[in-house]
């Protein structure tokens, strides 16, 4: 599933194969979302043989960070920037809108498998704030009608279409 | 793309690729395809102007550059075209064909498109004329607005890797090391520890098996820097690191960034990938026998792993939890190795101080602090935007001639600086000298460089709160004072802000500060209440406003004050009836009134009246409110 060699490059030099095993492990982390959309148990499993790592560890490794995901997540990925420009600027109220319209809390996803409402610290893009990114497309300088826009899109699968 | 191999083949690229890309004769349009500008639309931009540009047979005559961001990003998409020099902003789809028409065929500006302070005041043809970057003093984004980074050539034109070719050719590793720290450069991740001192420390370790590491681990929530250079710029980055494998003796070099930065990732590596096919990287770099490569290691959101022990325990594959130092990176780092990490800022600092040397370098800047700091400014501001200033810039000439004041013209409360581990600093201070000693000696702290501005309308005590929710939950709860430490005082901070706070609260608050500050083991722990304590410093009233008076005056806090209507301005619209869904409105004798015994203090009235007719007053004004 993963060539560690050619992951680590020319520093595989001076490791040890154990380090090497363990240092793709988040890489492969990525790898199993982006083809899977979350974590499923079976790949980690997977995973745990074939690089030799005790299933303990890389579960404690993958619960670590933020981005990993163990349950699977909505068609559409929300999320509303809540960093600090984001934040004096009315991120609040653009998360409550949304929890509001999808039925659900930040972090829930929708029974249908719709819609996976996030937040996130700062996307970065502070100059435009408030922010929402869904499905990796930005969208800054919310207002009211534009958040309406967004849930209209949503609801109507625009933005899976630009997806594909 | 032949493998550039000695001094010879650098230099004549180099000619050949000014005469080809910056001195020809064509008219250069840069638009901006930073993150933000991307999302106000760009990409689609640069293919409208393509078609049109097509349409009137001129493609031929004109180069469409997409840059990095070039700063402004408040007023997205920008674009600046050469050699004119004029500035276009807020540039829409159906602005093309007059770029077109005007700009490229007659010579002329689209005086819509150009830069205005406010709507009776002139346009502003070019770009340094504009406010904004009047002040500034752009080394580290010199690239952002004129080059494409997807195109090494265009760092090359621009005199780019010819302070690797100097250093290969004419200085040994130690007189590289010596220049750093003559220059006075400065850790610009936020401890601001000698950068010369540290790769001096990592030349001299015992182990000859060193790394370098770039920390892109931007997680401060409202700021941007190191992530506008990764996009804009990241030829700069990489030379950077080259220059610090030379000098340490390095073979090997990561640079961790951010999974929430797409582009970044992107961008990054096509330019390794340009770099290793020129002969920049790799084995026997320009011939001089040098090996290095850098690869790149994706985070996947921890804010703890920016604290450098974290960030080297997530590249090896395991929790990102910080270790004690000493042992610092420098003497045992990566797998064990020596390891030299710097900031992504602090690298690409590095090219442009050996090119034009340490002592022009240290002209720049203050005493203690050399040099320029890039600053992500926004918040309550006209002009967000990244921008790059000399050290020792006032806050006030960053505010108001570079942020050109306060949004909306409302009054300046506080600026908060150095993200979750900062502070807030009052307009009692807007004169200080921006740099890492005057920032510390405020109580805060330089941080990485973001710097959100603060209105009358936000509430010193939820600003406070914000951070101390981001940092309670990135806690990565190694240390107990941290974990439970920075909990408990969340859960004060939220009593407060719902008018339950005690008298006690606020020294509670300190004390709690002090022991997290003295119990914690990494900059995360240590810096976590400086948010808290620094509006306690500067805002003590308003805590004590919230908690003896139960009242917040920037009508942040939900559930403190006594509403009512101000009967005089009232011109019952009924839009607060409609709103309430407590049903605390009541309506007599075509008179709108508020039952506070219904009344929750849920703020929906508030925040509908279209003529700020709902009054929040401190309780025991009450009786005045009725009059």
């Amino acid at each position: 599933m993963i060539d560690i060699q050619q992951e680590m490059g020319i520093v595989s030099d001076v490791l040890t194969d154990e380090q090497k095993r363990r240092a793709v492990l988040i890489h492969a982390f990525h790898r199993i979302q982006k083809e899977n959309n979350y974590l499923p148990e079976e790949k980690l499993e997977e995973l745990s043989k074939e690089l030799k790592i005790p299933l303990s560890a890389v579960y404690s490794t993958a619960s670590f960070y933020k981005q990993f995901y163990f349950t699977p997540r909505g068609r559409n990925i929300v999320c509303v920037c809540v960093g600090t420009a984001c934040h004096v600027r009315g991120a609040g109220e653009v998360v409550r809108k949304l929890e509001e319209s999808f039925g659900i809390k930040e972090g829930e996803t929708t029974k249908d498998m719709s819609v996976t409402l996030e937040t996130v610290g700062c996307v970065g893009c502070c100059g435009l704030a408030p922010v929402v990114v869904v499905n990796e497309e930005i969208t800054g300088e919310l207002t009211q009608s534009k958040v309406d826009r967004i849930i209209d899109d949503i609801n109507t699968g625009a933005y899976e279409k630009t997806e594909q | 793309m032949k493998r550039l191999s000695n001094r010879e083949d650098l230099l004549s690229l180099c000619e050949r690729v000014k005469k080809e890309l910056i001195y020809n004769d064509k008219q250069k349009i840069k638009v901006c395809c930073g993150t933000a500008c991307r999302a106000m639309g760009s990409l689609k931009l640069v293919d409208s102007l393509k078609d049109q540009l097509e349409k009137a047979q001129k493609s031929g005559d004109v180069d469409i550059v997409t840059t990095g961001c070039q700063g402004l990003c408040q007023k997205g998409p920008v674009m600046n075209i050469r050699p004119q020099g004029y500035f276009y902003q807020r540039v829409g789809l159906a602005h093309a064909p007059k770029i077109v028409g005007h700009t490229v065929q007659a010579g002329i500006p689209v005086r819509e498109l150009l830069y205005r302070d406010s709507v009776i005041t002139g346009a502003i043809e070019s770009m340094d004329q504009v406010p904004f970057y009047q002040k500034q003093h752009r080394l580290v984004l010199r690239n952002n607005e004129r080059i494409d980074p997807a195109n090494i050539y265009h760092y090359i034109a621009y005199d780019g890797y010819s302070a690797l070719g100097k250093a290969l050719f004419s200085m040994r590793p130690d007189e590289v090391v010596e220049e750093i720290k003559k220059s006075g450069l400065r850790g610009r991740g936020g401890a601001g520890f000698s950068t010369g001192l540290k790769w001096e420390a990592v030349a001299r370790a015992a182990n000859s098996v060193r790394i370098v590491v770039a920390n892109g681990d931007e997680g401060d929530p409202g700021a941007f820097m190191d992530r506008s250079i990764m996009e804009g710029d990241p030829h700069s980055l990489i030379e950077g690191m080259l220059l610090c494998g030379y000098a340490v003796g390095a073979k090997y070099g990561f640079v961790y960034v951010r999974h929430e930065y797409p582009l970044a990732v992107k961008n990054l590596g096509v330019a390794l990938q340009q770099a290793r096919e020129t002969g920049f990287l790799g084995k026997n770099i320009l011939g001089t026998g040098f090996d290095f490569d850098i690869s790149i290691r994706e985070g996947a959101g921890a804010f703890v792993c920016g604290e450098e022990t974290a960030l080297l325990m997530s590249i090896e594959g395991r929790r990102g939890y910080p270790e004690q130092k000493p042992p610092f990176p420098a003497e045992k780092g990566l797998w064990s190795y020596p390891t030299c990490l710097n900031n992504i800022e602090t690298f690409a600092n590095v090219p442009y101080i050996i090119s034009v040397g340490s002592e022009s370098y240290s002209k720049l800047g203050t005493e203690g602090s050399k040099g320029t700091k890039v600053f992500a400014l926004t918040g309550k501001i006209k002009n967000t935007g990244l921008i790059e200033v000399p050290m020792g810039i006032t806050l006030r000439e960053i505010i108001y001639e570079i942020g050109g004041g306060i949004l909306n013209n409302r009054k300046f409360k506080a600026i908060q600086t150095g993200g979750p581990s900062g502070g807030c600093i009052p307009s009692e201070l807007l004169d200080l000298k921006v740099d890492f000693d005057s920032l510390f000696s405020a109580g805060s702290m330089m941080g990485s460089g973001g710097m959100v501005v603060l209105d009358e309308d936000n509430c010193m005590v939820d600003i406070a709160k914000f951070f101390l929710t981001f940092t309670q939950q990135e806690s990565c709860g190694k240390c107990p004072p941290c974990r439970i430490g920075t909990y408990q005082m969340l859960q004060i901070l939220d009593r407060i802000t719902k008018g339950r706070g005690e008298p006690e609260d606020i020294d509670r608050l300190e004390k709690m500060g002090r022991k997290i500050i003295e119990g914690s083991l990494c900059g995360l722990g240590k810096t976590a209440p400086n948010p808290v304590l620094s509006t306690i410093k500067y805002f003590r009233e308003e805590y004590e406003e919230h908690i003896h008076s139960k009242y917040c005056r920037a009508r942040a806090c939900k559930g403190l004050g006594i509403y009512s209507i101000d009967m005089e301005q009232c011109f019952l619209c009924g839009l607060c009836k409609q709103a309430c869904a407590f049903d605390a409105i009541k309506e007599y004798r075509s008179r709108f009134f508020i039952d506070m015994d219904y009344c929750t203090k849920c703020k929906a009235c508030f925040d509908v009246c279209p003529i700020n007719a709902v009054i929040i007053k401190p309780h025991g004004q009450e009786q005045k409110a009725m009059m």
